[in-house]
């Protein structure tokens, strides 16, 4: 048997059969390095898609360049702290569709809903989709309603297409940071996963732990008046955390990138419950942060340009693109030794002890 | 939270070490025993830090890790059967069993659930009559007066519905069979603090006059690992060997007198095996006297099953320390938390999870 | 916290873990009142901090001579 040959032999073999492939699991759809072998596995050959995984594509049509995404919302509670699945699925949307420096222009909407789902949840979650798109002045435009039997789905799901233009001087790309760039984190993180995860009964914790759901396309698009090309990338760390989007933007690019753990910031009441379940922050989702990579000579500017703004006040830089090693993700510890950074796998899980 | 960032201060990290530095002037290899203090170690790069020649040893302190395999077996049996509802904390659903694991069964259709606390387990109980309800209660000292008091509320509400599967393990066994080894080199030990704040540690003065050894009880942040090295380091470079207390803010000599005497009321002592180690006499826990009743092994009379390791696990070496992750041939190829092939890469607290969650790559440790 | 007289070990308190509640079964530690620092593992208060004892610990780290002072040799150190 061999020993694993050298760092640039990341990809996962396994001539064993491995158990429990044969079903989809919960771990999937975490986000983490799970969700990204379903789709370099299954999904994505299949579908003919190459090339690096963006939050949104561009379309080649006879005008500037439009720039389209699609998404599902599943999640559960369906009402939470700081938001629900309708205020989610908006801004989930208009998010991705900033992410590709790209201004928001239409959403569509369908609904999946469970036969026995309260009419007056239907209501609230509608007014709510209505509310978060009428705030983000993007209007929705198409839609569609399914209804399955009591028992075929957890109440209700929603899927939308976003539609958008790509902002003058924006050439965004997940694959297109370089050494020496400035990693800018825009707020903190970890707030919506421990939020979930507290509104869930079952574990019994309440707190003052709220969703930061908020859409940034404003954000984005102050980032690139200031900064324009010299923002290389853009990513929102939905699930699987920071730490799954750096590496995905690490990975793309074929650059290493290292961040400070001291500059990170993670609000307490997130710590705690992280330091509760045996968590780590950088693993927990977020639903209102971007983390960009910046050319350095503009970094100072598209800094100063995010703290002028409501969704990215709290941004700060937390650390450098370099070129060794390629590919990886590091972490300067609070003692002073550096660690690597991993992609989520799996599914998180509260601990025993 | 309070008396949590304080011991995680970066400059005093660095006057420890320091300090270290002045006083260690021969090698050294001390083990901690608990898994949440090896997480830490590694997480902040502690152990890569520390001079050289003070090695720090990955001792056992993984109650997810000890669990015997037949013990997961007869979990994943019980799980699967129609009418049950299976309750254990979270890291024991991805621990590898013969056949499969916990959240395999969950995946096909069994109704397995992960809960925080074991009263939540009674109150599933207490919610389902018509359902039989069973707690996985797996752990060290720390979790055993939790557990107890899930069967006292159980037997005081007379759930006939709720039984658990019992597979505690006690530390002072685990560090004689350590000491015991024939090719032990570890000198001294990090006692768990959060088994000791309910225990207190009386018992271990006897272990450290009997074969010399200091025996520090230790917390879990990083300043209380560098001080609870440090102490050893002290007592062992001027020969001395006595039981003292770095956790002296939770940790008393006694312990915590309500906890154990509700443990003792409905436990009893017994030998275990663990995994990767094997039997140890009177290293365990088992339901005692009218709380029998309870013990799901009985209720379920899921008899002996045959158990298979994987042959490629070292997960035992791992355990007793002779050996580190990345000495193993699967580790981070066929061996990850997603596809484990033993217990130490499932827990949050296991070596080899730490190890990997740290980014640790057998070249990393070539190279230092 | 609520205490029902003659069920001590249903004694259950709110305890705060830095902005995050849960109730926490405080059977165990009969001492704790509100205001103290509890260390809680799954749901249970297993001790009562001591609030002296940890100022003590990290008054002796605090005093720990300085890094800078340690480089310069085991004579700088205090202990």
């Amino acid at each position: 048997m061999s020993e694993p040959a050298s760092e640039s032999s990341t990809a996962f073999s396994c001539p064993v059969p491995r158990t429990e492939t044969e079903v989809v699991l919960l771990g999937h759809g975490s986000g983490g390095q799970l969700m990204a072998e379903l789709l370099g596995e299954v999904i994505t050959p299949a579908l003919g898609m190459h090339g690096p995984l963006e939050d949104a594509a561009v379309l080649d049509l006879d005008r500037p360049e439009v720039v389209v995404s699609t998404d599902s919302f599943v999640v559960t509670p369906r009402f939470f702290p700081g938001g629900d699945i309708g205020s989610l699925a908006v801004h989930g949307t208009v998010n991705d569709i900033a992410m590709r420096g790209a201004r928001p222009v239409a959403l569509t909407l369908s609904y999946l809903l469970e036969e026995g789902l309260p009419l007056a949840d239907l209501r609230r979650i509608t007014d709510s989709v209505a509310a978060a798109a009428a705030a983000v002045g993007v209007p929705v435009v198409a839609g569609d309603t399914k209804v399955v039997g009591r028992g075929a789905a957890d109440g209700i799901y929603l899927t939308t297409t976003g539609i958008g233009v790509r902002l003058p001087g924006a050439e965004v790309s997940a694959a297109s940071g370089r050494p020496g760039d400035v990693v800018l984190l825009s707020g903190p993180i970890g707030r919506h996963g421990t939020a979930i995860l507290a509104a869930r009964e079952d574990l019994g914790f309440a707190g003052d732990l709220s969703s930061d759901s908020q859409p940034l396309h404003r954000l984005v698009a102050a980032m690139i008046a200031a900064g324009g090309p010299a923002v290389h990338a853009l990513r929102d760390p939905t699930r699987g955390g920071l730490a799954s989007a750096l590496n995905e933007l690490a990975a793309a690019a074929s650059v290493a990138i290292e961040i400070t753990e001291s500059e990170l910031p993670v609000p307490a009441p997130v710590a705690s419950l992280c330091d509760l379940l045996g968590l780590d922050p950088l693993h927990v989702a977020n639903e209102g942060c971007l983390v960009a990579l910046v050319a350095p000579d503009r970094a100072d500017a598209v800094l100063t340009a995010m703290r002028a703004t409501p969704e990215g006040q709290q941004a700060q830089e937390i650390g450098r693109v370099g070129a060794d090693p390629a590919g990886w993700v590091t972490a300067r510890t609070l003692v002073g030794s550096s660690r690597i950074v991993d992609m989520l796998v799996g599914e998180q899980l509260p601990r025993i002890c | 939270m309070k008396y949590l960032a304080e011991y995680r201060d970066p400059e005093l990290a660095r006057r420890l070490l320091g300090e270290l530095r002045a006083v260690a002037t021969q090698p050294w290899a001390i083990m901690e025993v608990c898994g949440g203090q090896t997480h830490t170690l590694v997480r902040q790069g502690i152990d890569e830090l520390l001079p050289a020649g003070i090695r720090m040893v990955h001792g056992p302190g993984c109650p997810v890790c000890v669990t015997p395999l037949e013990m997961v077996d007869k979990a994943v049996a019980i799980a699967g059967r129609p009418g049950v509802i299976f309750t254990s904390y979270g890291d024991m659903l991805r621990v590898p069993g013969t056949t499969g694991d916990l959240l395999g069964v969950k995946a096909r259709g069994g109704d397995v659930r992960v809960v925080y606390s074991p009263l939540e387990a009674v109150r599933i109980a207490a919610e389902h009559p018509d359902r039989q309800v069973v707690f996985f209660a797996v752990g060290f000292e720390t979790t055993a007066p939790a557990n107890a008091m899930a069967v006292l509320r159980a037997s005081r509400a007379g759930l006939a519905n709720f039984s658990m599967l019992v597979s505690h393990v006690l530390v002072p066994p685990a560090i004689t069979a350590i000491l015991d080894a024939p090719d032990n080199e570890v000198r001294a030990f990090l006692a768990a603090g959060h088994v000791c704040a309910v225990m207190g540690f009386t018992e271990y003065e006897p272990i450290a006059a009997r074969y010399r050894v200091p025996i520090v009880v230790t917390g879990f942040e990083p300043l209380d690992l560098l001080e609870g090295i440090l102490m050893a380091v002290r007592q062992l470079e001027t020969g001395r060997a006595a039981v003292e207390n770095q956790y002296a803010r939770a940790v008393r000599r006694s312990g915590n007198p309500a906890a154990q005497a509700a443990v003792a009321e409905v436990f009893e002592v017994t030998g275990r095996a663990w995994r990767g180690i094997g039997p140890i006499p009177a290293s365990g826990l088992r339901l005692a006297g009218a709380f029998t009743d309870f013990d799901a092994e009985t209720r379920f009379a899921t008899g002996t099953i045959a158990v298979r390791e994987n042959p490629e696990c070292i997960a035992g070496a791992i355990l007793r320390g002779t050996k580190v992750p990345t000495d193993c041939t699967a580790y981070r190829v066929r061996c990850t938390p997603r596809t484990p092939l033993g217990a130490p890469m499932v827990s949050s607290e296991g070596t080899c999870a730490a190890y990997h969650n740290a980014g640790r790559r057998p070249s990393t440790v070539e190279e230092s | 916290m609520e205490v029902p007289a003659d069920r001590p070990d249903l004694r259950t308190g709110t305890v705060d873990f830095g902005g995050v509640r849960r109730t926490v079964c405080l059977a165990y530690t009969p001492e704790a009142g509100v205001g103290d620092y509890v260390i809680v593992h799954v749901g249970f208060a297993i001790t009562v901090v001591d609030e002296d004892e940890a100022a003590r610990t990290l008054a002796v780290l605090r005093a720990m001579p300085g890094a800078l002072e340690t480089e310069l040799g085991p004579a700088a150190s205090a202990s």
